[in-house]
């Protein structure tokens, strides 16, 4: 083993940390948002519409309505954590037992399975969404339900996939040759054997779904103001390119570092979690 | 090959219908009677009953299914409710402008990821190459719609050396048209380039290992020689599919980018749609969509036969 190949796989290492770190960032300012804010992010305030970093008390600046660039921020990460958690929930609870079930009875209901998940998949997510805010009124809902269901075909087929892997080996041989049922399988091999590779991809769904969510805000289709979200300050802050771009910096960098940090530690966790997958990529 | 054709030929035609179904169901049935809606709440039992026999909403729900998809299938899209237009003349009026940008947009990311894929590859175990891979990180992580506003700040704000949104037709200005297109089509191309170099990346390693380059070294070649005279070709198969399926991802993406340079596309139209509630517009501009899509997705499938010949008879 070379000293560039030790230093790839130090890097790889790294990158678990570091998406860690970024991700739990994310989480502390999401709940740091609920006990703490310097100014209540929805505060409009005339007197100190478009202030500068670092003025009159505000770090970050105020937007065009006088509020707290900061504060904002902070409180738009709940958005951001519920949009990945919801939607990765959704794709989880649907695609999960969809995809063990198509695994482990192979034929025509897996078949049926697998052939629906393809129709879902190939109906692309923001047109969905466009749809669901056309019908019942965009929210942050509808935007995350949206998500959610998208998502749900890349869990179900990921989970098929491994679940064949499983159903191959002797030990599932053996335990329906000593006529446990199918459920027990599920429960006791299929499950606990093919979850590493779910929680990798969970979190590459997350990543995912954070971008999607920050993209449907910014168009208006997610998260209605007054309720902070970090696409949609990004859509407010774009009319004031002009006198004050860093309205329309710090959201792009708040999105940018949580999904970053959701890939990363993905790809790190891919590695520590499955070392065959080390040099193929 | 006839039957594997049969079969993908079946699975289109099969989406399409739930497709249409789901369309349907989500803009025509679920938001309630249109004629209550329009006539407000103070109209009489007798308006509103006109209005649907106008409109054609007292039909039973399935006969207005049929009709709508009897239309389309005409290319007659209906007539908008709010702004009592044809639908399908404002959709293929706009047409145009997604296209445009969807090209420029494909063409960005291929020059963007065929380069920055070889790199990497060839360079796969150095510094460099963990670095450039650490962009294409970036890459993935960035918003398209925040790249174009960066770019846009910079580039028409800043600079003021292109134009900050809008659009010019071809055929009135070609110079014009460009130079409307270079920052949509960038920030469209980014985030696509940089999933598509990963994918010239793995194809790229992959015939590297293969025993034909080492027999070119053999005689004589040097390694990028070998690799430029027989690895690039053998590559390209797989990317050549990637792409056809970006071109479908590049025109959802579309969507956003044109919100974001306020291009007059079917983007932008289908977003006022939702903001107007205009239904019947954004049933028909969906359905549209949605259609290049499978289609799209379909004749990648084709061009993959096609192309490998060991898949025709595997599956």
């Amino acid at each position: 083993m070379s000293a560039a190949v030790i230093a790839v796989r130090r890097l790889r290492n790294w990158s678990a940390v570091l998406g860690g770190l970024l991700v739990a960032l994310v989480v502390l300012m999401t709940l740091l948002s609920f006990v703490w804010t310097p100014y209540d992010p929805t505060f409009v305030n005339a007197n100190a519409a478009l202030v500068g970093m670092g003025h009159g008390g505000h770090l970050l600046g105020t937007d065009a309505y006088g509020r707290d660039t900061f504060s904002q921020l902070l409180v738009g990460a709940r958005v951001t954590l519920l949009a990945g958690i919801i939607a990765v929930g959704i794709s989880a609870v649907v695609g999960v037992p969809a995809g063990i079930l198509a695994g482990m009875r192979a034929r025509w209901l897996g078949e049926v399975i697998m052939r629906c998940s393809d129709i879902v998949f190939a109906f692309p997510a923001l047109l969905l969404a466009i749809l669901l805010a056309a019908g019942f009124g965009a929210s942050t809902w509808t935007a995350m339900v949206a998500i959610g269901i998208s998502t749900v075909p890349i869990i179900a087929r990921l989970a098929r996939a491994a679940t064949l892997q499983v159903m191959a080996t002797e030990y599932v041989l053996a335990a329906r040759a000593a006529g446990r049922n199918g459920w027990w399988i599920a429960r006791r091999h299929v499950l606990p054997n093919i979850a590493p590779v779910l929680i990798v991809q969970a979190s590459v769904a997350f990543g995912l779904a954070i971008l999607a969510e920050a993209a449907l805000a910014y168009l208006g289709l997610s998260t209605q103001p007054p309720t902070p979200s970090w696409g949609r300050m990004l859509h407010d802050g774009q009319g004031y390119l002009f006198s004050a771009p860093r309205l329309s910096i710090w959201p792009g960098i708040a999105i940018a570092l949580a999904v970053l940090g959701f890939n990363l530690l993905g790809d790190g966790l891919r590695d520590l979690l499955d070392p065959r997958q080390r040099d193929r990529r | 090959m006839i039957t594997d054709l049969g079969r993908r030929l079946g699975f289109l035609v099969l989406t399409l219908a739930v497709a249409s179904i789901v369309i349907f169901v989500l803009c025509a049935w679920l938001p309630g009677d249109p004629a209550t809606t329009l006539l407000g709440t103070q109209a009489t039992p007798a308006a509103v009953k006109q209005l649907q026999h106008q409109l054609g909403t007292d039909r039973p729900i399935t006969t207005q299914y049929v009709s709508w998809v009897g239309g389309l299938l005409r290319g007659d899209f209906g007539t908008s409710y709010i702004t009592k237009l044809n639908v399908w003349p404002q959709i293929e009026s706009r047409l145009g402008v997604t296209g445009s940008l969807v090209l420029v947009g494909m063409v960005f990311a291929v020059l963007i990821a065929v380069p920055v894929g070889i790199f990497t590859a060839v360079r796969n175990r150095t510094v460099s190459g963990v670095a450039v891979s650490g962009l294409t990180q970036i890459g993935l992580a960035i918003p398209a719609f925040w790249v174009g506003i960066l770019l846009s700040f910079f580039f028409a704000v800043k600079l003021d050396v292109l134009p900050p949104g809008g659009y010019v037709s071809f055929r009135v200005d070609p110079l014009e048209w460009i130079r409307h297109l270079i920052l949509p089509g960038v920030s469209l191309a980014l985030v696509q380039g940089a999933v598509l170099s990963r994918y010239v990346r793995s194809a790229v390693l992959e015939v590297m290992r293969e025993d034909y380059i080492r027999t070119a070294r053999a005689g004589g070649a040097t390694f990028t020689g070998a690799l430029l005279r027989h690895g690039l070709r053998n590559a390209s198969i797989p990317v050549v599919t990637v792409l056809g399926v970006q071109l479908a991802t590049l025109l959802i993406g579309a969507i956003v980018i044109e919100s974001v340079f306020t291009m007059p596309g079917l983007g932008l139209m289908l977003l006022q749609g939702v903001g107007n509630r205009d239904l019947v517009l954004v049933e028909g501009t969906v359905m549209v969509l949605v259609g290049a899509v499978l289609i799209l997705n379909f004749l990648v499938d084709l061009l993959y036969i096609a192309l490998d010949p060991r898949l025709r008879r595997s599956r």
